[in-house]
């Protein structure tokens, strides 16, 4: 649902957005780089949200037009650094129009079908076009890619991007206005026949419109996001390679948004975030980061479709029931049994990772500041035990939970 | 000639008949629920393993039968506790759940097994030479893989046609809600389906191992290949999957063995080589680079002109 | 057939809203509509009837253009609509509902509504415009909302209303979008009596100066709300008449009515 937004909204966002790089914590470059990231993800979850959660179209190719835009946004900063007079902030346009030309190229042929048609389609494309990046250097640059300055550019007012502030603000910048548009988009008459599509696609049909023409605008249009997104990427990290058109990337963009919660405009951002973070410091911690994301995939996919941003408004509405006492009591017998069944599965997890995939650290670790020998037997043992004493309890806990929140969905409704 | 000729058919009916295989269980598990099943070929890659583990406790004929049926336990469970959950949210759901399984699988082997490939070698029991073609050996264990996955078609031949549950599944197959409606244990038929769809894949992975690197990427590898398969042979067809399978097969290995390209096409009609540097660039890419592309241009081109695929008695 | 289609001006002055000439419909083998022909002059209220199974579904299907005949015309207002895709049909004045609710769940009642008269409008694929500054559009959503009696509940999403509402949706979003002949399949269906009467006065009301074709079960309904009733049989139209003359025609009866005296 795309809430009617205050200009209150938008005016604090710009203020966050301007405060966060001197928030204690993120002043290093490291929380900067970090930041940085964070926004060029929130702007292609976005342009991919307006495709998932707004059109209902499954894409497993958008990193296309995320990378295309950034291949040219790269040859266009060449370009700059040769001696064309264009200010580096505006390299994202040249991505925002080379998304837009390659979205209504492939869209043409890709949107007239939507659900698992479309979904195969877009992974068909996504891997022809992968593909081809690799048989073509001269625009790809084969293996390293294309690389590009960002500071032998013209300087206006005096910005030379040489430091990480200047791009994450460049970005913060790039965002707030993407976001503006996006927002824009949603409440114009082709935005919400998007929904509409997405609620109905053969209604639509009966009330005038042909839906096909409603999957091609909005793909085209979140395909120049995309590339803008593209273009903030080439700019941040100076080089542009295959990956970015890659599987993975494209993986990657549809966890962000399904994470965060595809119900929600916020969500496509939270998700972003979320999964960055995620990516930058729990692979500092643990090899098994990827198996703890896929899970919690699974998890939203199957018990949480509102993702994060759907946890967040759902338990802000339960603030104003009465069954919130009873689902506080519910969450609070639950608690400490899903912690003991955690701590017992990572502990699982995490010693048969380091059984197999770094067997040359040796068997000697440390967990939860207790340390042990993943050769013997003892460590398994109390783990799988925790893990199955944990799991058991919880499973006879959760019915408190559901009644609770059933009970608060009752009186929400009783409401509406 | 002749050789290249000959290897390159008899690979690629071998390579065929192993997407064969996979392919099968996935247009079951399509067409009759309507699942793109994206953690199928995780499945043929826990086949693989789990055969490879089983054969070192207790040796590779046991192995074949045991791995598969683990695997089709797996994709009951898959069904019973993870799906079923998830299909009265659309069938988007049940992609994305079933494409968070694929990246769990994987991440479970990894776990399991290492990153590393495995030397999953052919086993002593089937490592010899079937025959000889112009003076080279072909090796027994590709022979068994034709007999296999002839003998899968056979087996799926006759308990569509010839069993009653068969019958309801192939009913199912083009018309899975009225097969319901008309009264039919659907969940319990999705779980079978499931289940069997599974065991083939796993079947597939003992086989495929051998002849596959076996490592945490191979499902990722083979994955969208096989759903090319599906669609381009056709929803609710079982034939169509073989044809689509052998076509794709045979056509890409032929591929990757010309090492020619459109530049060279043009020199030998006298015509002119495109002057600008980029251009010459994309007709000088030999067939043999771009062949695995194939598959993906015949997914995509069958989606655009005829999405019922070859075979295919519908579309979704 | 002649004096009961003397109910407006001739032909050839005023095309029929709607007119179908000699339509079938098959699926492979099976025939589903074996050679339907109806003439439905400007302004009438026309009900077609008949057992389940008979086609009816199929024949709004065939005119609103969700099927193909496969032979046979279909004019709407003297054009040639048949075969034509939903949209260009819906574009030409056409408008229907269906039988099992067809709403747009996720989205508002009010933005249900509001989408549908969007192309009446004039408005096409528009992005550059904000929907909310629109106001032809937000007065005609409003004014529709109120005629079905759903201005209460204007912020609830479609979903989350009852049966009835749901119903009562499905015929404002036919009709919000000023079509000039409305299709309505089995508008009462699953009611009570009271919604069921309810539901009449809405359609009554809100197809003044249209022309409206309806299938309908429920003959209280028929009777009450038709100028002229058609009876569908096994894909045939076995009669077309004023509701009298219906229900005392014997093939209808034994088809359909049966002989106890509705």
């Amino acid at each position: 649902m795309i809430a009617r937004a205050r200009p209150a909204w938008w005016l604090g966002a710009a203020v966050l957005l301007a405060v966060l790089p001197w928030v204690p914590g993120l002043q290093s470059d490291f929380g900067r780089s970090l930041l940085s990231q964070m926004g060029i993800a929130a702007i292609f979850a976005l342009s991919y949200n307006l495709l998932l959660g707004q059109t209902g179209l499954l894409s497993f190719g958008h990193a296309v037009y995320f990378g295309l835009g950034g291949y040219v946004s790269a040859h266009f900063m060449r370009a700059i650094n040769a001696g064309l007079p264009v200010p580096i902030a505006l390299v994202p346009v040249a991505g925002a129009l080379a998304g837009l030309a390659f979205g209504i190229a492939f869209g043409a042929l890709t949107t007239r079908r939507g659900g698992t048609i479309f979904a195969l389609i877009s992974l068909g494309v996504g891997e022809l076009v992968h593909a081809t990046s690799l048989m073509l250097p001269s625009f790809f640059g084969g293996e390293e890619g294309v690389t590009a300055s960002r500071t032998k550019a013209p300087h206006p007012l005096g910005l030379d991007f040489g430091s990480q502030l200047q791009v994450y603000y460049v970005i913060a910048a790039w965002l707030l206005v993407a976001a503006l548009l996006m927002h824009a988009f949603m409440r114009t008459p082709v935005g919400r026949l998007c929904n509409a599509v997405r609620d109905n696609p053969e209604r639509v049909e009966f009330i005038g419109y042909n839906p096909q023409r409603v999957r091609f605008i909005v793909f085209s249009i979140a395909a120049a996001f995309a590339g803008l997104a593209g273009g903030l990427h080439a700019i941040n990290y100076e080089i542009v390679a295959a990956e970015a058109l890659s599987a993975t990337r494209s993986g990657e963009v549809l966890l962000m948004v399904y994470i965060g919660g595809v119900h929600h405009f916020m969500g496509a951002i939270l998700g972003a975030a979320a999964i960055t973070w995620l990516q930058v410091s729990l692979s500092d911690y643990t090899t098994a980061w990827l198996l703890y994301l896929g899970l919690l995939f699974m998890g939203i996919v199957a018990f949480v479709p509102g993702g994060l941003a759907g946890l967040v408004t759902m338990h802000l509405a339960a603030l104003r029931t009465r069954a919130l006492a009873a689902i506080a009591r519910a969450y609070a017998a639950a608690l400490p049994v899903a912690l003991l069944a955690s701590a017992g599965a990572i502990t699982l997890i995490e010693i048969a990772y380091r059984r197999s995939t770094q067997p040359e650290a040796g068997t000697r670790m440390k967990l939860f500041w207790i340390p042990m020998d993943t050769a013997k037997p003892w460590p398994w043992l109390a783990a799988a035990a925790l893990l199955a004493v944990g799991a058991a309890a919880l499973l006879r806990l959760w019915p408190r939970v559901s009644r609770a929140w059933a009970s608060a969905g009752e009186e929400l409704h009783g409401r509406g | 000639m002749r050789e290249i000729v000959a290897f390159s058919l008899l690979n690629g009916a071998v390579y065929g008949l192993l997407l064969f295989m996979l392919s099968s269980g996935l247009t079951l598990i399509f067409s009759m629920m309507g699942v793109l099943n994206f953690a199928h070929a995780s499945v043929f890659m826990l086949g693989a393993y789990f055969s490879w583990q089983i054969s070192r406790w207790i040796g590779f004929w046991p192995a074949l039968v045991v791995a598969p049926l683990l695997c089709g336990l797996i994709g009951a469970a898959i069904e019973r506790y993870g799906l079923r959950g998830v299909h009265r949210q659309g069938h988007v759901a049940e992609i994305l759940f079933t494409f968070g399984l694929a990246y769990v699988i994987g991440e479970l082997v990894i776990m399991g097994w290492g990153r590393n490939p495995i030397e999953n070698r052919v086993p002593a029991v089937i490592d010899f030479a079937a025959f000889r073609v112009f003076g080279t050996s072909y090796p027994f264990y590709k022979v068994l893989m034709t007999l296999i996955s002839v003998g899968m078609f056979t087996f799926l031949y006759l308990a569509f046609k010839r069993t009653r549950v068969g019958l309801v599944i192939q009913a199912a197959l083009t018309h899975p809600q009225m097969v319901g409606a008309l009264g039919h244990d659907v969940p319990r038929l999705f779980v079978l389906v499931f289940a069997i769809g599974s065991a083939l894949a796993g079947l597939a992975g003992v086989i495929g191992g051998f002849a596959l690197l076996t490592e945490p990427n191979m499902a990722a590898a083979l994955g969208p290949i096989v759903f090319v398969v599906v669609v381009v042979g056709g929803l609710g067809s079982i034939p169509g999957a073989f044809v689509a399978s052998m076509l794709i097969g045979i056509v890409q290995t032929f591929a990757v063995a010309v090492d020619y390209s459109l530049m060279d096409l043009l020199r030998t009609l006298g015509a002119s080589v495109p002057a600008s540097p980029f251009l010459r660039e994309v007709v000088s890419v030999k067939l043999a680079q771009a062949a695995p592309m194939i598959p993906y241009l015949l997914l995509v081109l069958v989606l655009i002109v005829r999405p019922r695929g070859l075979m295919g008695t519908r579309e979704t | 057939m002649a004096d009961a289609l003397a109910v407006t001006a001739p032909e050839a002055v005023v095309p029929a809203a709607l007119e179908l000439r000699d339509v079938h419909k098959s699926f492979g083998a099976t025939s589903i509509i074996r050679g339907v022909s109806l003439s439905v002059p400007r302004g009438e209220r026309h009900a077609i009837i008949g057992p389940n199974g008979a086609g009816k579904s199929t024949l709004f299907n065939l005119v609103s253009g969700r099927l193909r005949p496969t032979r046979g015309s279909i004019r709407l207002e003297g054009q040639e609509i048949a075969g034509k895709r939903a949209f260009r049909i819906a574009r030409r004045g056409l408008a229907r509902s269906f039988q099992v609710t067809n709403i747009f769940p996720r989205l508002t009642v009010y933005e249900n509504i509001r989408c549908s008269v969007l192309w009446s409008l004039g408005y096409r694929y528009d992005f550059w415009r904000r929907i909310d500054r629109l106001r032809d559009a937000n007065e005609r959503a409003e004014h529709t909302l109120e005629q079905i009696h759903l201005a209460g509940r204007r912020d609830a999403l479609a979903g989350v209303l009852t049966y009835a509402e749901q119903r009562a949706l499905e015929i404002g979003i036919t009709i919000a979008g000023g079509a000039r002949v409305i299709l309505l399949d089995e508008p009462t269906a699953g009611m009570s009596r009271q919604e069921a009467e309810h539901t009449v006065e809405l359609i009554r009301s809100l197809t003044r100066d249209r022309t409206l074709v309806m299938v309908e079960h429920d003959m209280g309904v028929v009777f009450g709300l038709a100028d002229r009733i058609s009876v569908l049989v096994y894909g045939e139209i076995i009669a077309t008449d004023v509701p009298q003359r219906i229900r005392a025609n014997e093939a209808v009866r034994a088809a359909y009515l049966g002989t106890v005296d509705a």
